[in-house]
C-alpha cells in the first residue's frame, strides 16, 4: 500500500527532474543506484563477516585438542562457531606460507611448532600480543623458557600451549641385564656413550636409535644465555662453539661403536626398536612418554624409566605455540579462544591426559596428576621429574634460518658418521655454508 | 583492356558487417574456434602462463614469502650466479642424474624386448597384461612409496627377509650379503632403492607405449625379412628397432623430462629428507625445500629455470640422436 505522505525528498527530486535531460537523469540515477548497492553489499558483507565463524587452523594433535575444546568455547561464546582447518604438520606450514606470502586467506587463530616461529614472527603477519588486556596476568603463569621464545623484535607473537622438556627414556631391565645402573648412564655425555659401549659388550641392544640423537640433544643443551641453536642474539652463526665439538667428536664415537640402530625416528624400523627391545635409550620431549605408553610399546609397561638428560643436561625439544593474525577481522574472539587455549589448566591437563601435550601453563602442574605414580616408568612419580626439568631450562633464541642450519649441520654429520670426515672439518664446512646463506639474508 | 585488367575493375563484394553480439555467439566464423578454446585457454593462462611467468620474476628477486610480495628486492642475475655456485646444488645435479639414468635406462632396455615378447607370444592375454603392468603408474606415488617403505625395511622388511632366506641355500647363499642390508638408511644403497621403485612404476607405462608401435608396424616387413632368410634377431635388428625409434624418441624424452623431475618416490622413501648424506635430495626435493623449508624462493626459482635448460639440453641432444635420423 503506497503511502498518501509526501516524500521529504519531493522538492529535491522536483529540482532534479528539472534540471537535468531524461538520458542524463537515468546515468545519474544509475550511478547512484550502483553506489547504493555497492554500499549496500558491504555493509552486508562487513555484517556477514562479523557473524563468521572463527577460522582456526593446526595440526595434529592440535586439531583434536580443539575439537575436544568446542563445547568450552560454545559456553564462553554462545552461537560464534569455529571452523577448523586441520592439515598434516608440513603442509599446515606450507599453507601458512602460501597465504602470508599471498597475505591473503589467514585463519585468525593458527598453530605454530617451535620451528617455525621466528620465521613467521618476522613476517608481519602476526598480531603483537603484548598490548592485549590480560596477556601479562598469562604470560607469568606461563614456563619461562616457553614465554620468552615468543618474544621476538620487541613483541609478544605467540603464546605455548605445550612445551617439551628434554628427558631421557631407559629401558631399566636392558641395563640390568647387561649390569649397567642409570647413574652410569645419565652421569655425564662421555658417561652415556661409555654405557653404549658396556651395553654392546655383553651383546646387548644398541643405546640409542641414531648417532645424530645425542648430537641433537648435546647442541640443545648448554647454550650461552641469549644465543639461539644454531645462531647468536645478533645473527651470527655459532657452530664453532664447544657444544657442536662435542657433539660431532660423541656421535662419531657412537657409530664407531656401533652403538646405534641407525634409524630414524618414527621409522617402522624405529618404532619395532623400540617394540622388541633392540634400543635401549631415547632422548626426547618429556610428551614422548605418553607415546611410549599409549601406542608405541604399550607392551614393554613398567620396564622403562626416565629422568634427566646426561650430565644434568637441559634442553628443549619443540612446543606448539598459538598465533593471532595481524588483519584478522575477528581479533577479538581469536584472543578470546587464545586465552583459552593458552590460559586455561583444565583445558592443558585434559590435552596432557588425552593427547600427551605436556601443558606449558604453571598452575597445570600443580595438579594431583602430576604428583600420580606411573606403572609405565615402574611407578616412577615422572610427571613431576619433567615439572622440574622444564622449570630448569634456560630460554633459546629462535632465528628464522634454523630450519636452514639443521640441515646444514645434519649433512655434515651424515658425512662425519658415513664417509669418515674429520669432526672440527665438517663443523668448519657447516660454519662456511651457513655463513654464506646468512649472508644473503642479510643482503 | 586486358581481361586481367578487366577482372581487377570488377567491384569486390560487399563485406558483411557482424554486431558484437553475434561475434560473442560464435557466428563470426573467425571468432568461432577461439571462443571455443577460450575455456582452455583462460585456464592455461592462469595456472600455466601466470605460474612460469612468476617463477621468471621471482629468480631475479630476493623473496622471503612469509613477508608478502611487497617485500621482494630485485637482484638481477645473483639467485642463478649463488645457485651455480652452490655445492648442494651440485650434489643434487649428480643425485637426479644418477637416479634418472639407473631408473630410466633399465626402463627402455626392459620394456622394448617385453613388448615385442607380449605382442608375438601372448597375443590372447596381451591386453589383460598390458593393463597389469600398467597398474603401477596409475597408482598413487604416495601409497607406492609408503609400501615400498615397509617392503625395505632393514630389520623386519619382506626384502632383506628374502634376502636372508636365499642366503641360506648352498651356492645362490655365499653371493648374498651376511648381514640384512640397509636399504634406506645407508646411502650406497638408497640409490638403488629409489630406482628400483621407479623403475617398477614406469616400465608398464614404457612397454604399453612400445606394444602399441609395434602393432603398427606392417607385417608384410617381418615376411618380406623372412623371405630374405633374415633370423629372429636380424627382423628385431633390422625390423622392429628402426620402426619403434618414433615412438622410442618420445619415450626417452618423457623419462628424461620424468627423470629430472623426480621428486614423489625418493621425498617419501627418505622421509622428506634428501636421505643420508642427501644421496637422494634430487634438484626437485632440493628446490621444494629451498622454498618451502628454507624460505628461499629466488634461489628456488633460479634451480627451476635451470633445470628448465637443462632438460631443454637434454631433449634437444636426444632429437639429435633418435628424432631425425629416419628424415637424413
Amino acid at each position: 500500500m503506497r503511502s498518501a505522505m509526501p516524500s521529504p525528498h519531493a522538492p529535491f527530486c522536483k529540482r532534479f527532474h528539472k534540471a537535468m535531460p531524461s538520458h542524463g537523469r537515468r546515468r545519474v540515477l544509475g550511478i547512484l543506484g550502483a553506489s547504493a548497492a555497492s554500499v549496500s553489499v558491504a555493509s552486508l558483507a562487513r555484517a556477514q563477516s562479523a557473524a563468521a565463524p572463527l577460522d582456526i587452523a593446526a595440526y595434529p594433535a592440535l586439531d583434536q585438542i580443539l575439537r575436544d575444546t568446542r563445547p568450552r568455547w560454545q559456553s564462553i561464546a554462545p552461537g560464534f562457531d569455529i571452523r577448523l582447518v586441520a592439515r598434516e604438520f608440513g603442509d599446515h606450514h606450507s599453507a601458512l606460507t602460501a597465504a602470508m606470502a599471498a597475505r591473503k586467506g589467514l585463519p585468525d587463530l593458527m598453530a605454530v611448532e617451535f620451528g617455525f616461529l621466528a620465521r613467521f614472527a618476522a613476517s608481519g603477519a602476526l598480531a603483537d600480543l603484548s598490548t592485549l588486556p590480560g596477556v601479562a596476568e598469562l604470560s607469568t603463569g606461563v614456563v619461562p623458557y616457553a614465554i620468552a621464545q615468543c618474544r621476538l623484535a620487541g613483541g609478544l607473537y605467540a603464546l605455548p600451549v605445550d612445551i617439551g622438556p628434554g628427558v631421557s627414556f631407559i629401558r631399566a631391565d636392558l641395563l640390568e641385564r647387561a649390569r649397567i645402573t642409570e647413574q652410569q648412564v645419565l652421569s655425564s655425555w662421555e658417561g652415556f656413550v661409555e654405557a653404549g659401549r658396556l651395553l654392546r659388550a655383553a651383546d646387548g641392544p644398541y643405546l640409542l636409535p641414531h648417532a645424530r640423537d645425542l648430537k641433537d640433544a648435546i647442541i640443545r643443551s648448554a647454550i650461552e644465555p641469549g644465543d639461539g641453536l644454531y645462531f647468536d642474539a645478533k645473527g651470527r652463526p655459532r657452530l664453532d662453539s664447544e657444544r657442536f665439538r662435542l657433539a660431532f667428536r660423541l656421535a662419531r664415537e657412537v657409530r664407531r661403536h656401533d652403538l646405534d640402530a641407525r634409524v630414524s625416528a618414527w621409522s617402522n624400523d624405529w618404532a619395532e626398536g623400540l617394540r622388541r627391545g633392540r634400543i635401549a635409550t631415547l632422548l626426547m620431549g618429556a610428551w614422548f612418554g605418553g607415546h611410549l605408553a599409549n601406542w608405541l610399546a604399550p607392551a614393554t609397561a613398567g620396564r622403562w624409566r626416565t629422568g634427566e638428560l646426561p650430565g644434568g643436561a637441559r634442553a628443549s625439544w619443540g612446543g606448539s605455540f598459538y598465533a593471532i593474525a595481524a588483519h584478522s577481522p575477528r581479533r577479538e574472539q581469536a584472543w578470546a579462544m587464545l586465552r583459552l587455549l593458552a590460559g586455561d589448566p583444565a583445558l592443558q591437563l585434559d590435552a596432557f591426559r588425552r593427547h600427551d601435550a605436556f601443558p606449558a601453563l604453571q598452575t597445570a602442574h600443580q595438579d594431583p596428576f602430576f604428583e600420580e605414580a606411573m606403572p609405565f616408568f615402574g611407578g616412577q612419580r615422572a610427571r613431576r621429574l619433567w615439572r622440574e626439568i622444564a622449570l630448569a631450562i634456560p630460554p633459546v633464541g629462535v632465528h628464522r634460518l634454523d630450519p636452514l642450519a639443521e640441515e646444514i649441520v645434519n649433512a655434515e654429520l651424515d658425512r662425519v658418521l658415513i664417509r669418515g670426515k674429520d669432526p672440527e672439518r665438517a663443523i668448519e664446512d657447516a660454519a662456511r655454508v651457513l655463513e654464506r646463506r646468512a649472508e644473503r639474508v642479510r643482503g | 583492356m586486358s581481361a586481367q585488367q578487366l577482372q581487377v575493375a570488377e567491384p569486390r563484394p560487399a563485406r558483411v558487417r557482424i554486431s558484437l553480439i553475434d561475434r560473442l555467439r560464435g557466428r563470426d566464423p573467425a571468432v568461432a574456434p577461439w571462443l571455443f578454446l577460450a575455456p582452455f585457454l583462460l585456464l592455461f593462462a592462469v595456472f600455466g602462463v601466470y605460474p612460469i611467468a612468476f617463477s621468471f620474476y621471482m629468480s631475479l628477486h630476493d623473496w622471503d614469502p612469509v613477508q608478502g610480495l611487497a617485500s621482494a628486492r630485485f637482484v638481477g642475475l645473483d639467485n642463478y650466479l649463488f645457485v651455480l655456485a652452490d655445492e648442494w646444488f651440485h650434489q643434487s645435479l649428480i643425485s637426479t642424474a644418477w637416479l634418472a639414468v639407473a631408473s630410466g635406462v633399465p626402463q627402455h632396455l626392459v620394456a622394448i624386448p617385453l613388448a615385442c615378447f607380449i605382442d608375438s607370444r601372448l597375443r590372447r592375454t596381451r591386453d589383460w597384461l598390458a593393463a597389469l603392468y600398467f597398474l603401477p603408474y596409475v597408482t598413487s606415488t604416495v601409497a607406492i612409496a609408503i609400501m615400498f617403505t615397509a617392503l625395505l625395511s632393514r630389520d623386519f622388511g619382506m626384502v632383506n627377509l628374502m634376502v636372508e632366506s636365499i642366503a641360506r641355500l648352498p651356492v645362490v647363499g655365499t653371493l648374498m650379503p651376511a648381514g640384512p642390508i640397509d636399504w634406506l638408511n645407508d646411502p650406497d644403497r638408497i640409490r638403488p632403492a629409489v630406482s628400483m621403485v621407479v623403475f617398477w612404476r614406469f616400465v608398464g607405462f614404457n612397454t604399453l607405449l612400445y606394444l602399441a608401435a609395434l602393432q603398427g608396424i606392417p607385417r608384410e616387413l617381418y615376411e618380406a625379412a623372412r623371405l630374405d632368410g633374415a633370423s629372429a634377431w636380424q627382423r628385431f635388428w633390422h625390423v622392429t628397432l628402426p620402426m619403434l625409434r618414433p615412438v622410442a624418441f618420445f619415450a626417452v624424452t618423457l623419462s628424461i623430462i620424468g627423470g629430472m623431475q623426480l621428486f614423489e618416490e625418493p621425498f617419501v622413501l627418505s622421509g622428506g629428507r634428501g636421505g643420508p648424506d642427501q644421496a637422494v635430495m634430487t634438484t626437485a626435493i632440493y628446490l621444494y625445500r629451498s622454498a618451502f623449508e628454507f624460505s628461499d624462493f629466488g634461489a628456488a626459482s633460479a634451480m627451476s629455470w635451470i633445470l628448465v635448460l637443462l632438460m631443454a639440453l637434454l631433449s634437444a641432444l636426444v632429437t639429435r640422436w633418435l628424432g631425425n635420423r629416419g628424415d637424413r
